[in-house]
């Protein structure tokens, strides 16, 4: 069964591989994927150290429902120090890479020390090795996957860097498939640093189910129900794409950098044109959302884009082309490069043009223009081969202003050195508070209460988020306000970490519609497929227990209440465009800390939001680092 | 009528969760290597084809069994396997044009579609609509209204002209 996965530890500078059995304890306290990783990166790691060195350790793992019968049970999770922030790295991708580790029966990889030349890391059935991979260094994220799957077969699933994770590209993916990305945070840089190219697996063991038919019968309502709302049908028409349309008209998106906040001719890159180069939509592993492309432009063949993609190669850039994002998705793709992050470095880096800090001098003559296809295609490939000015870019926020200089650090738009999604928060607070206490950066899938900006009724918030645990103060409906936000920030904080260590996409539960899966499911999941025996009130226990373990790895690394908080431009810069209603916001700075210190409050942090003796008691945190594991 | 399990590889997204709802409904558990369908796929390139047991009508697998273990339904449009007739030779995997008859790779054993005693999971569990159940007489309807609505689309351009 599911509980019976193990974990393996992967030194590649002595070659040495131990496998363990993951103790029921240690389940019952951590459940698995992201907040089992957690557990693993603060007892397998010290303070201080270099990310892109030996002593950093990477995590690849999958949740404990992965594989099973639970929704979309695809997620494959990645945790590491992160190369791009030095605060928690953590990623979690789609496709189809967890479920076959699952299927050779592991849960978690920890792979620590360096290899001398490259290698693959070869996962199959109860069985690992470490192997040579010299010939695949240099190649794409896709043809790395055809040159593994030639030497082992069409079945297994690989997850790999491309050049960018090899060139230490501090914002490097994972990549399973042609779009599944790992993504934010760097840890394609990580297996990179570590001279690795790929994990592949591929599996034939059981995974035993507890219950098969109540399993079945559970499964299908729950889809059936997905299935038959309005988000699942236009997801699966468009993917994020949609959300595009909704947040532009309102003045929700983060343009040209941070100048505006809504694109006035949006037409060229709405959603909708994808249909023109679109053959039909693909799923994940399990899943019946299939919220991403198939589509062809020129020579080029690839799947999505998503939201970020129009973002990153649309409105950010100026670019207002629809081929272009078809084009800058597969680059990234290819490459194995952060989409977002990649969007965002470019865009800054304009707005750096535009204002002369960066000059042709700097630029190596690329004309960083707004709206310049051809120089944002380039500009890409450079940062991907760390070539001229795209090296200084590769650095991410934080050292590539140190190198530019000037006052550039001013008009980058970031939090912890992890840039912001391309939205624009200036006129909700929730959502402002929940990038800015992030714990791997800026993050709009960590804690993003995006049903807050559908003015629902307090009845129906209340029935939402006073479940499994009430709140005592005030919920509000409008999105401008700032009463009953902090609270919101921390319940999708449970529910995503929640989701997280089960291994299911965050599209399946509380997300986008108040709908979907909440605790209550994933207690009846993990009791169906494993026969574990918890309530949602203990599932919700779990995940504050990983959150706050997350947020001691940051405490240790000496992050506090200073990085969580948000560019000035947010509190001095008012909105100009969109719905009158969001025209002329800013943040307001008091209101945020106040905010802030109410977050601090209800999770039981003190004033620098390092958790307290009493929270570390209570949920048994006490005595870490443990070393249980 | 019979009912016959029609693929649509055109609406499959690729998402193999017929594999696991079949190795789950079968055998108690989740491993796509023991399921009676998989989707097989060009991961790389964008194709998905569900390939399952077709019920042959001249059935090679009934052919070439030693045993008789394999026989036809009608009623049902099923080819079934009786295990307490089964040796076990596997000829019939190797006579199956189509990959539908395979090797349970824990017990050994012969695994075919069974049609899940008249309700396959894999159909159930399909919501974009790849895989259908329905009466031998629909099977090829919606192909042939496809065809027909383009040439209708192609008259109606010469009458308006």
């Amino acid at each position: 069964m599911a509980l019976n996965r193990q974990i393996a530890y992967i030194n590649l500078s002595t070659g040495e591989i131990e496998t363990k059995p993951i103790p029921l304890e240690v389940r019952k306290k951590f459940i698995g994927g992201r907040g089992l990783d957690m557990y693993l990166l603060y007892n397998h790691t010290e303070a201080g150290i270099d990310p892109l060195g030996p002593d950093n350790v990477g995590i690849i793992s999958a949740g404990l429902l992965s594989g099973t019968l639970s929704s979309a049970s695809a997620r494959t999770h990645m945790a590491a120090k992160s190369p791009l922030t030095g605060a928690v790295g953590s990623t979690n991708m789609g496709g189809f890479f967890a479920p076959e580790m699952t299927w050779a029966g592991f849960h978690h990889l920890l792979v620590k020390g360096k290899a001398e030349e490259p290698v693959y890391i070869w996962v199959n059935d109860g069985k690992i090795e470490i192997r040579d991979a010299s010939h695949l260094w240099g190649l794409s994220t896709r043809e790395t996957q055809n040159a593994l799957k030639e030497e082992l077969g069409e079945e297994v699933q690989v997850l790999c860097i491309g050049p960018a994770g090899e060139n230490l590209v501090r914002y490097a993916n994972i990549m399973n498939g042609m779009k599944n990305a790992g993504g934010r945070s760097g840890m394609g840089a990580l297996l990179g640093s570590k001279n690795v190219k790929a994990v592949v697996a591929r599996g034939t063991m059981d995974i035993e189910i507890r219950y098969p038919e109540e399993a079945l019968e559970y499964d299908y309502e729950v889809m059936k129900h997905i299935s038959g709302t309005k988000f699942a049908q236009i997801m699966g028409k468009y993917g994020t794409m949609f959300i595009q349309s909704v947040t532009n008209s309102t003045g929700l998106v983060r343009t040209q950098n941070f100048q505006h906040n809504q694109l006035l001719d949006a037409e060229p890159v709405e959603c909708e044109h994808i249909e023109e180069y679109s053959f039909g939509t693909v799923g994940c592993f399990g899943c019946i959302i299939h919220c991403r492309h198939r589509y062809i432009v020129d020579d080029i063949y690839d799947e999505g884009p998503e939201y970020t993609a129009q973002g990153a190669f649309g409105w950010e850039v100026g670019c207002n082309n629809f081929e272009t994002i078809l084009k800058g998705n597969h680059l990234v793709n290819h490459y194995g490069l952060d989409i977002l992050e990649t969007g965002s470095m470019m865009a800054w880096a304009m707005e750096l043009y535009e204002k002369g800090i960066l000059t042709d001098k700097d630029t190596g003559g690329l004309k960083l223009e707004w709206g310049n296809d051809e120089a944002v295609l380039e500009l890409i490939r450079q940062i991907a081969f760390r070539e001229g000015i795209g090296d200084v870019l590769a650095e991410g926020p934080l050292r590539a202003a140190a190198k530019i200089g000037k006052d550039s650090l001013k008009y980058n738009i970031h939090v912890k050195g992890m840039s912001n999604l391309h939205s624009d928060e200036r006129p909700t607070p929730a959502l402002a508070l929940g990038i800015a206490t992030g714990t791997r950066g800026s993050d709009h899938l960590r804690s993003r209460a995006a049903i807050d900006l559908y003015h629902l009724p307090v009845f129906l918030l209340e029935k939402v988020y006073n479940n499994p645990v009430k709140y005592e103060g005030k919920f509000t409906s409008d999105y401008r306000d700032y009463e009953g936000k902090p609270w919101e920030v921390l319940w999708q904080e449970m529910m995503y970490m929640a989701i997280d260590l089960v291994g299911v996409c965050k599209y399946h539960c509380v997300f986008l519609s108040p709908n979907l899966m909440n605790f209550e499911h994933i207690s009846k999941f993990l009791y169906y497929n494993t026969g574990l025996e918890m309530s949602p009130r203990d599932v919700w226990e779990v995940a504050e227990r990983c959150y706050n373990i997350e947020r001691m790895f940051n405490v240790r690394e000496g992050f506090g209440r200073q990085d969580d908080m948000l560019v000035d431009r947010y509190f001095d810069e008012p909105t100009t465009r969109g719905l009158e209603i969001v025209r002329g916001k800013t943040i307001d700075r008091e209101k945020f800390n106040e905010m802030l210190d109410e977050y601090y409050e209800l999770h039981g942090w003190d004033e620098n939001g390092m958790p307290t003796e009493e929270t570390l008691e209570r949920l048994g945190l006490d005595k870490e680092p443990s070393h249980m594991l | 009528m019979q009912k016959v399990i029609l693929v649509e590889h055109d609406k499959c997204t690729g998402c193999r969760l017929c594999e696991m709802v079949c190795s789950v409904k079968h055998e108690g558990v989740s491993n796509p290597s023991r399921a009676r369908i998989n989707v097989i796929k060009w991961f790389m390139e964008g194709f998905d084809m569900p390939m399952i047991c077709q019920q042959c009508m001249e059935a090679p697998c009934i052919a070439v069994c030693p045993k008789d273990a394999l026989s036809r339904d009608e009623e049902l449009g099923l080819v079934v396997l009786d295990y307490d007739l089964c040796i076990g030779c596997k000829m019939c995997v190797t006579a199956c044009p189509f990959g539908g008859m395979g090797i349970d790779t824990v017990t050994n054993k012969v695994i075919k579609c069974d049609l899940c005693e008249g309700d396959p999971q894999c159909v159930r569990f399909c919501f974009p609509g790849a895989l259908q159940y329905v009466d031998a007489n629909v099977a090829n309807l919606r192909r042939k209204r496809d065809a027909a609505a383009k040439l209708a689309e192609l008259m109606s351009k010469v009458v308006v002209a």
